[in-house]
């Protein structure tokens, strides 16, 4: 007599197929000694970035300001021109027409631009309004124009416009900034489930310790403009003293 | 009927005119005077020696003559189109895009009216050809220079709007859709206006002065509409030439928005 398996009723290859799933790690987004060029500057501060996002993962990036954070996001959205090598899901960049990578790289800036008046023009597809109302935002807001909003209510419709490219991954310029404790909660269980059910990557720009602790996967510092793994409920301290 | 002689002491006697309003400007501390008088001196000794240019090239009105003629005074237009801006596109992509929509508007424009429309004989001469490559080049100067600099300008304030655009995956067609068309509404207005006012605000300058040449009125007012209309093409074209290539050149391969080929604001 076989004795009971602790997976009984699952076939073996159902079982193979689980650990391939969960034993195979999938890098989206690949970055070799990445650096951005903007307006051909030698001197960029992070002058070397090797860095590898894989799905499902939230990876945050702390430093003073002025260490070329912003400038990395950017680079990495295609918006500057850079050095090295970026691939997303397998294939180099080249291979991507520039609007289609900036489609499936959503770069979210910390202070997002309108460019026609109402709030609703600038959506693609009208956001469900599970997604406004997880933020805070009633569906009312995208008939309202984009002068009478707060700061903190452009920097989430603006998240959930970029979320509308379905995107593999997301850079997040301090998407938080300016948002009172517990909307940045919302704001960040809604990043949280997004990445949960696209299996996308995050890339997020945190100045916040206890920020960094809720949402990291994995932590990195600039430090004299190289990245460092850090713990993730490291203090900055530690690094920058 | 003959045109009455003007004598330098009648210029003279205009030029007083002149010093008067510069006078009251001084005393109304208008901080024009200086501006005036210079452009005023301007006027008389450009004019005077464009005069003396023309004379010797109606006298021996060959073709060579008058393309050099006609070159310089592309050259001197796409000068003041550069000069005009003040964020215009940087090193010889920012003359080219300056020139070139110039060049092939309205040279092209004059040499087709000259061929097929007006067809004096020679269709170069130069009684004909250079007034009028000299109203289209002009116009379109006009136009050119203020279509790129609101592109320029705007395309450096809105940067953020742009980008914001780019980030979402549009193509920069789309990103500058709305820049490009204020910029063509900016450059196309004055001709557009001065189409709608002629005869009924404004007596236009060319049909004056025909007219106190002695030509009939008739004449005149034909010669004036055939003109308008060739000043509407050419500035159209020319304008509308320019900012397109500038708008491409304002991204790269990539379609990314490249300010740093723009020269930066003194």
């Amino acid at each position: 007599m076989i004795p009971a398996s602790p997976c009984q009723g699952q076939t073996i290859a159902e079982l193979a197929t689980i650990t391939v799933i969960i034993g195979t790690v999938i890098t989206i987004l690949e970055l070799e000694r990445f650096a951005s060029r903007r307006h051909g500057l030698a001197d960029v501060p992070l002058a070397s970035v090797t860095l590898e996002i894989r799905a499902g993962e939230v990876v945050t990036l702390s430093g003073p300001s002025g260490c070329g954070k912003t400038l990395l996001l950017r680079a990495i959205a295609d918006l500057d021109p850079s050095t090295g090598t970026a691939a997303l899901d397998g294939k180099h960049r080249d291979q991507y027409a520039g609007p289609d990578w900036r489609r499936r790289v959503g770069f979210v800036a910390t202070d997002s631009a309108w460019w026609t008046a109402r709030v609703g023009d600038h959506f693609m597809a009208r956001p469900a309004s599970g997604e406004l109302s997880a933020l805070g935002l009633s569906a009312a807001v995208l008939a309202r124009e984009v002068s009478g909003l707060s700061t903190g209510e452009r920097q989430r419709l603006a998240l959930l416009r970029s979320l509308g490219n379905h995107p593999r991954i997301i850079l997040l310029d301090e998407p938080t900034a300016s948002l009172d404790h517990d909307t940045t909660l919302r704001l960040e269980a809604l990043v949280r489930e997004y990445v949960a059910s696209s299996h996308c990557g995050v890339l997020w720009v945190c100045h916040d310790l206890k920020q960094r602790q809720r949402i990291a996967d994995r932590a990195f510092q600039v430090h004299s403009g190289v990245l460092h793994p850090v713990d993730k409920s490291e203090p900055q301290w530690m690094l920058s003293h | 009927m003959d045109v009455i002689p003007l004598s330098y002491v009648d210029l003279l006697l205009a030029a007083t005119l002149v010093l008067l309003l510069a006078g009251l400007s001084l005393a109304l501390s208008l901080g024009i005077t200086r501006d005036l008088l210079i452009g005023a001196l301007r006027t008389g000794v450009q004019l005077l020696l464009v005069g003396l240019v023309l004379k010797v090239l109606f006298a021996n009105g060959s073709l060579l003559w008058i393309s050099l003629m006609a070159l310089v005074m592309v050259v001197v237009a796409t000068r003041e189109v550069y000069a005009r801006q003040s964020r215009p596109l940087a090193g010889s992509w920012g003359i080219g895009l300056s020139a070139a929509p110039l060049f092939v508007s309205s040279l092209t424009l004059t040499v087709l009216a000259l061929l097929i429309i007006i067809n004096p004989d020679p269709w170069y001469r130069p009684q004909y050809a250079i007034p009028l490559l000299g109203m289209l080049l002009g116009n379109a100067m006009t136009a050119v220079a203020l279509g790129l600099d609101r592109l320029t300008s705007s395309a450096f304030e809105q940067r953020n709007q742009i980008e914001a655009r780019l980030a979402l995956g549009h193509p920069w067609r789309q990103a500058m859709s709305g820049l490009q068309r204020d910029s063509a509404r900016v450059a196309l207005v004055p001709v557009i206006n001065a189409m709608a006012a002629a005869g009924v605000v404004s007596l236009p300058g060319m049909m004056t002065g025909q007219i106190l040449a002695g030509t009939p009125p008739m004449e005149a007012v034909k010669y004036q509409i055939l003109i308008m209309f060739l000043i509407a093409a050419a500035t159209g074209i020319a304008a509308l030439l320019a900012i397109s290539g500038a708008t491409r050149r304002l991204f790269d391969d990539r379609q990314r928005l490249r300010l740093d080929r723009l020269r930066p604001a003194p």
